[in-house]
C-alpha cells in the first residue's frame, strides 16, 4: 500500500525555498526561452532556405557577431537548466525508491553541468579558421 | 459512497490532458537538446564532421522528424504561457479551458505556416543528395 504524507506536513525550510525558486525559474526561463527559441527557429529553419542553409560556414557567419554568441549561450544555459529541472520533477513524481530517485537526479545534473561547460567552451573559444582545408573559403581566414 | 470529483483543474478533461502533453513534449525536447548540444559542439572540433552530421538533419528521416520537434516546441512554449497565466493572472484558473484551445489553435496555425515550407526545404535537399 502506498502511504501518502499528511498533506499539510511542512517541508524543511531549505527544501521549500529551493522548490519555490525552482518554480519561479521555470516560469521566467520559460518565457525567455519562448523568445530565444522562436527566434532561433525563424532564423535557422524558416528564413533563407531554412535547413538547406545550415553548415559550418553558416554558424561561423552567425558567430562572427557577438549578438548571436550571447543569444546561443543564453539558450544553452536557460534551456539545459529548464529541461533538467523539468526532468527532476518527473523523476520525483514517478520514482518510488529513494536510491533510484537520488541516482537519477544526480545523473541529470551531471549531464546538465557537463553539457553547459562543453557548450560554453564551444561558444566562447569558437575559431572559424580551425580547419584550413575548409576555412580557406571563409573571408575571415584569408 | 464516493462521488465523482467535479471539474477540478487536473482530473480528466483539458486540464489533465494539457498537463500530460506538456510532460511528453518536455521530455522529447529535453532529449533533443542533449543531442543538439553535442552535434553543435562539433563546430569547435571539426567543420567537416559538423557538416556531415548536419547532413543527416537534412535527410528524409530526421528532416521529417523535425516536424514533430517543432510541433512539440510550439505546444510546450504556448502551453507554458498558459501555465504562467494560470499562476499569475487572477482569472487564469477560470479561463484555463479556453486558453487550452487557444494554445492548440495558435500551435496549429504556426505549424501550418512552418510545415509546408520545411517539407519543401527537406525535399530540395534530398534532391541535392543529402
Amino acid at each position: 500500500m502506498v502511504v501518502i504524507e499528511t498533506p499539510r506536513s511542512p517541508r524543511s525550510r531549505k527544501s521549500a525555498k529551493f522548490e519555490r525558486y525552482g518554480w519561479l525559474y521555470m516560469r521566467i526561463s520559460g518565457a525567455l526561452l519562448l523568445v530565444l527559441i522562436f527566434g532561433h527557429l525563424i532564423i535557422n529553419l524558416v528564413m533563407n532556405g531554412g535547413i538547406t542553409q545550415i553548415s559550418f560556414a553558416f554558424v561561423a557567419g552567425k558567430w562572427a557577431d557577438p549578438f548571436w554568441k550571447i543569444w546561443d549561450g543564453l539558450m544553452l544555459w536557460l534551456a539545459l537548466i529548464h529541461g533538467t529541472n523539468g526532468m527532476r520533477t518527473i523523476v520525483n513524481d514517478y520514482s518510488e525508491r529513494p536510491m533510484i530517485r537520488k541516482t537519477l537526479n544526480i545523473a541529470l545534473w551531471v549531464v546538465c553541468g557537463a553539457l553547459i561547460i562543453l557548450g560554453t567552451l564551444v561558444v566562447t573559444t569558437f575559431d572559424p579558421c580551425v580547419d584550413p582545408s575548409v576555412s580557406h573559403t571563409l573571408s575571415v581566414c584569408k | 459512497m464516493p462521488t465523482k470529483p467535479a471539474g477540478t483543474l487536473y482530473r480528466g478533461k483539458t486540464g489533465m490532458w494539457s498537463w500530460v502533453l506538456h510532460r511528453i513534449t518536455g521530455v522529447a525536447i529535453f532529449f533533443f537538446l542533449l543531442v543538439h548540444t553535442l552535434d553543435t559542439a562539433l563546430v569547435r572540433l571539426s567543420p567537416k564532421d559538423y557538416d556531415l552530421v548536419i547532413a543527416t538533419y537534412k535527410g528524409a528521416i530526421i528532416g521529417f522528424a523535425e516536424l514533430g520537434l517543432v510541433a512539440a516546441i510550439l505546444f510546450h512554449a504556448l502551453n507554458g504561457i498558459r501555465v504562467i497565466l494560470i499562476d499569475f493572472w487572477s482569472k487564469g484558473a477560470k479561463y484555463q479551458r479556453v486558453m487550452f484551445w487557444v494554445v492548440v489553435a495558435l500551435a496549429l496555425i504556426l505549424f501550418a505556416g512552418f510545415a509546408p515550407r520545411h517539407i519543401a526545404n527537406v525535399i530540395h535537399d534530398i534532391e541535392l543528395g543529402y
